[in-house]
């Protein structure tokens, strides 16, 4: 099934690629190859230059240095529009698609030269035929599913027959089903001779679909392999240098009682919104609960019930014996009850403020940043300068917009800016989603020295594995309800799935 | 109270046609994800330039070449401040409106009190320039729905950072659409210097241009929509008009609010219907006001 990539000739080569932006060398002295017909991963860390290296390839980026070549041509894009007549076609990480726009649109605008609407509509559903990937070229993008979503990338690139096929963490947003097919595809195009580049951080699914590996660390190549003949724990140690960290559950005792929820029901807040069905919940000194769960479930509404975003009748939450129902964020977060919401950019940071701005949205009080209604900009600095260098945070400074930074390293900073503020209590949504092997164990291991140190913390998360490594207990959200905790030494899967389903018997998410 | 309905439309045509020019153009722009609020401005000087260029050549449609080329350059500077050093578009565009009114109230002093050449009428004794108005509703519709550059200045509009990274010239396209949103706007301006009012005097666009704004919202951002705001501004304009003429005992005041009063009553529905209609979002470009600026 694979063909023997030492037979094939190479189809793509780079040699000695270098980029610098301001502040960051992205790329260095970067050389590899790939074959024909090969599905080859491209492993790193976040940022560590995956993602501007196949930028280069695309043509979006030009390289400082170093050449490339493509079919034994060089290959130097001036845009992408030359790239895509080169044979280089790219699946982007955040769909590069318009959702006003029907899905035929979309398409021909990838396109150099496209057919007119009803030979294009003929073309998509042949070629979506082809490769079992059903798609309606009417429908308008904005209805459409992620996975059918990465569909219309996916035909855009195919109706063009790439040579080289780039995929960007394409798997990030699908479910298993939904990747199953994706690597479907992607096997059926390699045996046809199309070489694809892969970015992932998904170590299980590196090694089950790709036939060889290159590995990225601060920008250089500093191994490859083939992916098969490794297991994931030597991958990530090659990803992130050196063994990988087991997270440090001990040293923690649980004490008092931090944070009380008695019988707490809210009504959905918006018309897609969850309402909570009487939760309750209690949470000591040092210890850690986890709360599982198939998204929807009501996990973005028990943490706006927790934050203060959403208000509460009085008596149902209690902090240190403290009633805080009626108490906003702030208040909250002078008493002690800090929060860090799953989505990143919007809820957790204001995308175009700099890091150290983004310091004032949390830690204005508790780390003194405003003085008498002024920021004192200084101390908002430090404080963001502190939370970069505690959390590893790869940045130029805190004057970088948020935005700038990659969802993994964006997120060590949200975390961080809590952790650091020492709150009695923590509660975190999805805090590794998107986060790679390195940095997830990092932020985990974070949250088990701030529960060693005497805090509280609530993990609401849909990655098992995250849970069982780090809680005490576990209960499961589920349309709303929270289910008796258990301790989770001893806990199965298999009990945990049953948790979780309820008496619904929905699948269960297991990452 | 006599009102005759064909002499009544031929009158609508008329008072529609410079807010038509100047909600097509800035259709375009929107489009093409840019908010221009300077309408009101580049339609003023298109009436001035329009008006002069008429009186010393004694040829209006000389006037109006003059016009749209007055508004395109007068858009220009609009276009390199918010596209290449990413200034506030919002405040550019009434940057653009002020100096516009200033400008034109400097050099049109000379021109006060001459009249303008005569037009002779077109077709049905409908002036040229209402045809032309007319014909753009359609052409305007195939550019954006069915032309494939129409195609790409939407998606521009809708995603910039996604038509970026296809490969598509953003700034470029969108300097474009500014320049074609100031040459229409100038034709509008001059339509009512040289084809309604036959001479000049200052501030006689008379918020035209941010009527024009508002019906680009009313239009749903969509070319047929533009001609029925057009036409409801127009013939809400021309039934007052006569209702003063015929002397009916309502203040005279309220009479010239109605038409104002009519827009913002609409523009209140519209905006009440897409908060309560099951369709979530509204037609707006998504990448509507946004400064674009990519990373090389």
């Amino acid at each position: 099934m694979t063909k023997g990539t030492n037979l094939t000739a190479s189809l793509f080569r780079a040699e000695g690629i270098g980029k610098t932006y301001p502040g960051v060398r992205a790329n260095d002295d970067v050389s590899f190859q790939v074959a024909e017909g090969e599905i080859h991963a491209l492993l790193g860390e976040n940022g560590a230059g995956k993602s501007t290296l196949v930028k280069m390839i695309y043509g979006l980026v030009r390289p400082d240095e170093g050449q490339m070549s493509l079919n034994g041509r060089p290959h130097a894009p001036a845009d992408p529009r030359a790239a895509r007549a080169a044979g280089v076609a790219m699946v982007f990480q955040h769909f590069s698609l318009f959702d006003a726009l029907s899905v035929a649109e979309n398409i021909a605008l990838g396109m150099e030269n496209p057919p007119p609407r009803r030979a294009l509509a003929a073309r998509i559903a042949r070629v979506s035929q082809e490769y079992g990937l059903p798609l309606n070229p009417a429908r308008r993008v904005a209805m459409l599913s992620a996975g059918e979503r990465q569909r219309v990338e996916i035909i855009r690139c195919l109706l063009q027959d790439p040579r080289l096929l780039i995929m960007d963490e394409p798997t990030s947003v699908l479910t298993p089903q939904e990747a199953e097919l994706l690597f479907a595809t992607l096997r059926k195009l390699a045996d046809q001779g199309t070489a694809i580049l892969y970015i992932s951080h998904k170590l299980e699914e590196i090694r089950a679909h790709c036939d060889r590996a290159t590995i990225l660390r601060h920008g250089r190549v500093v191994d490859s392999c083939d992916p098969r003949a490794h297991s994931a724990r030597e991958l990530a140690a090659m990803m992130v240098g050196g063994q990988m960290r087991l997270v440090d559950r001990t040293g923690r005792q649980a004490g008092e009682v931090l944070l009380e929820l008695r019988d707490l029901s809210l009504p959905a807040p918006d018309a897609e919104g969850t309402a909570l069905k009487s939760v309750s919940l209690t949470l000591r000194a040092g210890e850690i609960l986890g709360i599982g769960g198939v998204a929807g479930n009501g996990q973005e509404e028990l943490l706006a019930a927790l934050s203060g975003e959403l208000r509460s009748p009085p008596g149902t939450i209690a902090l240190e014996g403290r009633d805080l129902g009626g108490t906003g964020p702030q208040g909250r977060r002078a008493a002690g009850l800090l929060a860090a919401p799953e989505d990143r950019l919007g809820h957790a940071a204001v995308p175009d403020f700099s890091l150290a701005e983004n310091t004032l949205l949390t830690a204005g009080s508790r780390k003194g940043l405003v003085r008498g209604g002024l920021i004192d900009h200084r101390a908002a600095r430090a404080y963001a300068e502190q939370v970069i260098h505690a959390f590893d945070v790869r940045t130029p400074g805190p004057g970088t917009a948020a935005r700038a930074l990659s969802g993994g390293n964006l997120q060590k900073f949200v975390i961080g800016r809590e952790v650091l503020q020492a709150p009695r209590v923590l509660v975190v949504n999805q805090p590794t989603w998107g986060v790679d092997a390195g940095a997830a164990s990092a932020v985990r291991q974070s949250l088990l020295d701030l529960a060693r140190s005497g805090a509280g913390v609530v993990v609401i998360s849909q990655d098992l594995d995250e849970l069982l490594e780090l809680s005490d207990r576990f209960c499961a959200l589920n349309e709303g309800r929270l289910s008796e905790p258990r301790p989770t030494e001893g806990l199965s899967l298999d009990e945990i799935g049953l948790m979780l389903g309820g008496a619904h018997g929905m699948e269960v998410a297991h990452i | 109270m006599m009102i005759d309905p064909v002499a009544l439309f031929l009158l609508l045509l008329s008072a529609s046609t410079p807010i038509l020019f100047a909600a097509l153009g800035e259709l375009v722009v929107e489009r093409a994800g840019v908010l221009n609020l300077g309408v009101e401005g580049m339609m003023i000087l298109g009436a001035l330039a329009g008006f002069a260029a008429a009186y010393h050549s004694g040829n209006p449609f000389l006037g109006f070449a003059a016009a749209a080329l007055a508004g395109a350059l007068v858009a220009l500077p609009f276009a390199a401040l918010t596209q290449f050093l990413l200034a506030n578009q919002v405040a550019s565009g009434l940057a653009l409106t002020l100096f516009g009114l200033g400008l034109a109230a400097m050099f049109g002093k000379p021109l006060e009190g001459v009249k303008a050449p005569g037009m002779a009428p077109g077709p049905f004794r409908i002036n040229w320039i209402v045809w032309l108005g007319l014909a753009m509703v359609p052409l305007i519709w195939w550019f954006l729905n069915r032309s494939r550059s129409g195609l790409i200045l939407r998606a521009v509009g809708e995603n910039h950072d996604a038509a970026h990274a296809l490969g598509y010239k953003v700034r470029a396209i969108r300097l474009g659409a500014i320049a074609f949103g100031g040459a229409m706007a100038g034709i509008g301006g001059a339509y009512i210097s040289i084809a309604t009012v036959l001479q000049w005097t200052e501030g006689m666009t008379a918020g035209a241009g941010w009527i024009a704004l508002a019906i680009v919202v009313f239009s749903s951002w969509s070319a047929p929509g533009v001609l029925a705001g057009a036409w409801l501004f127009g013939g809400v304009t021309v039934l007052q008009l006569r209702l003063q003429a015929a002397g009916v005992r309502v203040p005279v005041q309220f009479l010239s609010m109605a038409p104002y009063l009519a827009t913002i009553l609409v523009l209140v529905l519209i905006s009440a219907r897409q908060k309560y209609s099951r369709r979530a979002g509204s037609a707006a470009p998504g990448s509507l006001g946004q400064n674009f600026h990519a990373l090389r």
